[in-house]
């Protein structure tokens, strides 16, 4: 039964209950999110642990490396295109290997990277922990003295923090080659100054933004999918199948949208 | 008084508004099996839930031997923990995994054993459950019936000292619910762990069961031996038990209890003049069956047995109960006690020659001259009269019992 508080009767205090009630709920998951990912990041180093983690890192890592890399490939090439039309218009189109490696470095590799492993894996983690919970498996792993979290989340929470700057870093190495193939093949811009920008432009620093933005993003993908997964049965608006599939949806817009919040903060701190 | 070993002290628990278990008190004790009955969506699941700590009540308190559970330290309670097992309703098989994955689980995350140990042991309990040609496959692939037992030997492939089994017969044939019956009180009796399980499989589970507990509207309405389950102050739970029942023994195809007492008040009624019957009790030694030939070909026997006895005897008139798993009694009202004693005579001639000879053909029997076995069919005979209860005339056949059918297997082929 839903036991939290109603609405008065007056109509002035329904707007100021919906805002408040949604606010509480915020906070509520916010805390809970949050000591689930604690407790589940504390378990990775639990024993027996490294043989899922392995089977995890195959399933978010390697089996989504064909599509970030196809990704990648299009983003490189559709910004060589675009900047160097931009760039000629000015005479700069010698810069063109700088801004597109600084783009994809600092900003498109992370959070494309991020927002398609949530739609291939993100997706995946939630719907198989919420069939799992759904038809008792969690609850037989429970009864088998088997921590749930250790077993199911913790594996996708490591294999998620080890597989996304690796595939980030994929992502920016096909996007600059993708830039290299519009900007210099295509359009004939000269292919020296293409790599000689980017070694000169992209610093340490930027690599290591990226570098911190993906680990921020899988602790974000990671544990926002596994915990709608894990809690689809405390659905206050559906149960069954239908909990399953609000939870997948949810995993994944909440994902996307809490990885750009995120990119925002992360930037603006590092900037 | 002997300590339960699990015990609920006004236990209550309710979801929402409904009042599931309400102010429940019963006792478990140990190495018994315990069988929970009621109706369904009476609670009893829920019963097994707050035994394993999957739901916490209410209010009211959980002992186990003495102690409280809620109180129990973190040690304390992952030792309780690690004691019990929990076979669930709708098996809660793991649908990404193997059979043998699923069963191996446990031991893969919960034990040190090596990879070989842990085949050693899943494949024993997979054999023991008759599944070895379903090892490599998903539980999608499998009937419910084997999906079933997948979950009784992940349940038992850690050897628990508490086993709780809800519902472990659902969706089975006759068969198979004799099967995994006998296989549980086999179990019991070969790894001494206590059962808890909720089934409905009478007679089968009164067979097997040391403890009835009834669950009816959230209270206990009856515990104790199966032999008084019949005292339920509850007139509803009483009906529910009749009904449970049913006509028909589902293994043999014998009359159930209920249907056996009333035809034979009946037949004492309506021979005023000649009261006395023949009785005729006859049995199998099952344990000793399912050693030699394993649980499905024992069973097999066992429904031979009740066939050969209902087609012997049906036609003079004559009805039959199962009285215990292996152990039946039939009552012959119009033949008397000479005849009586040809009959069986004739009829254990019969029996060794036509049903014991053929049981070399049950298919999953384990036959061959490392394993010979031996099925040996006893009757005893006496007569009885209405002042008799009827397991007074049982105590008196089964004094006369001798042996009346046997069947050897030769080494040579071919039954002695």
């Amino acid at each position: 039964m839903d036991t939290r508080s109603r609405p008065s009767a007056k109509p002035w205090v329904v707007p100021f209950h919906t805002i408040g009630r949604s606010v509480i709920d915020l906070v509520d998951n916010l805390g809970a999110a949050t000591i689930f990912f604690g407790k589940a990041f504390l378990l990775i180093f639990r024993p027996k642990q490294f043989p899922e983690i392995v089977q995890q890192i195959y399933h978010i890592g390697a089996r989504s490396s064909n599509i970030v890399l196809l990704i990648g490939l299009f983003t490189g090439m559709v910004l060589g295109l675009q900047l160097y039309y931009t760039l000629v218009k000015f005479g700069s189109e010698g810069l063109l290997g700088s801004v597109v490696a600084l783009s994809l470095i600092r900003e498109m590799g992370p959070v494309l990277t991020a927002i398609m492993i949530t739609a291939r894996a993100g997706s995946s983690m939630a719907a198989e922990i919420g069939i799992m919970r759904i038809s008792e498996q969690i609850d037989a792993l429970y009864t088998m003295k088997i921590d749930p979290v250790r077993y199911l989340v913790s594996p996708r929470v490591a294999a998620s923090i080890i597989s996304f700057p690796l595939l980030t870093a994929f992502f920016d190495l096909i996007g600059i080659l993708g830039g290299y193939l519009t900007g210099v093949i295509l359009l004939g811009g000269n292919g020296g100054t293409y790599f000689s920008r980017i070694q000169s432009s992209v610093d340490l620093a930027d690599i290591r933004g990226g570098f911190v933005k993906s680990l921020v993003f899988a602790v974000i993908v990671s544990t926002i999918c596994c915990y709608q997964g894990y809690f689809t049965h405390m659905r206050l608006d559906s149960h069954g199948a239908r909990s399953v599939s609000l939870s997948t949806t949810s995993a994944v817009v909440l994902s996307c949208v809490m990885v750009l919040i995120a990119d925002y903060v992360v930037t603006s701190i590092l900037m | 008084m002997e300590t339960p070993l699990i015990e609920f002290r006004d236990v209550t628990k309710r979801f929402g508004d409904r009042t599931v278990l309400d102010r429940v008190n019963l006792e478990i004790y140990e190495n018994q099996i315990t069988t929970i009955m009621g109706k369904s969506g009476a609670g009893k699941s829920v019963l097994l839930k707050h035994i394993i700590g999957l739901l916490p009540p209410d209010t009211g308190t959980i002992l186990f031997q003495g102690k409280p559970i809620n109180k129990m330290r973190k040690g304390q309670w992952d030792r309780y923990r690690s004691q019990i097992s929990y076979l669930f309703q709708n098996n809660a098989l793991f649908d990404s995994m193997t059979v043998f994955d699923n069963v191996a689980l446990p031991l893969r995350q919960t034990t040190a054993m090596g990879p070989k140990e842990i085949e050693k042991k899943v494949m024993a309990r997979i054999e023991q459950t008759d599944l070895t040609e379903a090892a490599a496959k998903y539980p999608s692939e499998l009937s419910g019936g084997m999906q079933k037992r997948v979950a009784l030997a992940r349940a038992l492939v850690t050897d628990p000292a508490i086993v709780l089994f809800d519902e472990p017969t659902t969706g089975q044939d006759p068969i198979r619910k004799n099967v995994i019956l006998s296989t549980i009180a086999h179990y019991r009796k070969k790894f001494g762990f206590t059962a808890v399980l909720v089934s409905h499989d009478i007679p089968d589970v009164y067979f097997i069961s040391d403890r009835i507990i009834l669950l009816w509207e959230g209270k206990i309405a009856f515990q104790g031996p199966y032999e008084e389950s019949m005292k339920v102050d509850y007139p509803m739970a009483e009906e529910f038990l009749r009904s449970l029942e049913g006509f028909q023994d589902e293994l043999t195809g014998l009359l159930s209890k209920q249907m056996f007492r009333a035809r034979y008040a009946i037949t004492l009624n309506e021979r005023q003049t000649e009261r006395t019957v023949t009785a005729v009790l006859f049995s199998v030694h099952f344990d000793l069956l399912v050693e030699a030939l394993g649980h499905v070909a024992a069973a097999e026997v066992l429904k031979a047995l009740g066939k050969y006895i209902n087609t012997n005897f049906t036609p003079l008139g004559g009805f039959s109960v199962r009285t215990h798993t292996g152990e039946i009694l039939a009552i012959l009202p119009y033949t008397d006690f000479q005849e009586g004693q040809q009959l069986v005579k004739n009829f254990g001639e019969g029996l060794q020659k036509e049903a014991l000879s053929k049981m070399e053909a049950l298919t999953e029997a384990k036959i061959g001259i490392a394993s010979c076995f031996e099925i040996s069919v006893y009757a005893g005979i006496t007569e009885a009269n209405s002042s008799e209860d009827i397991d007074r005339i049982i105590g008196k056949a089964r004094a006369n019992q001798g042996i009346i059918a046997i069947h050897r297997c030769d080494p040579k082929g071919g039954g002695i």
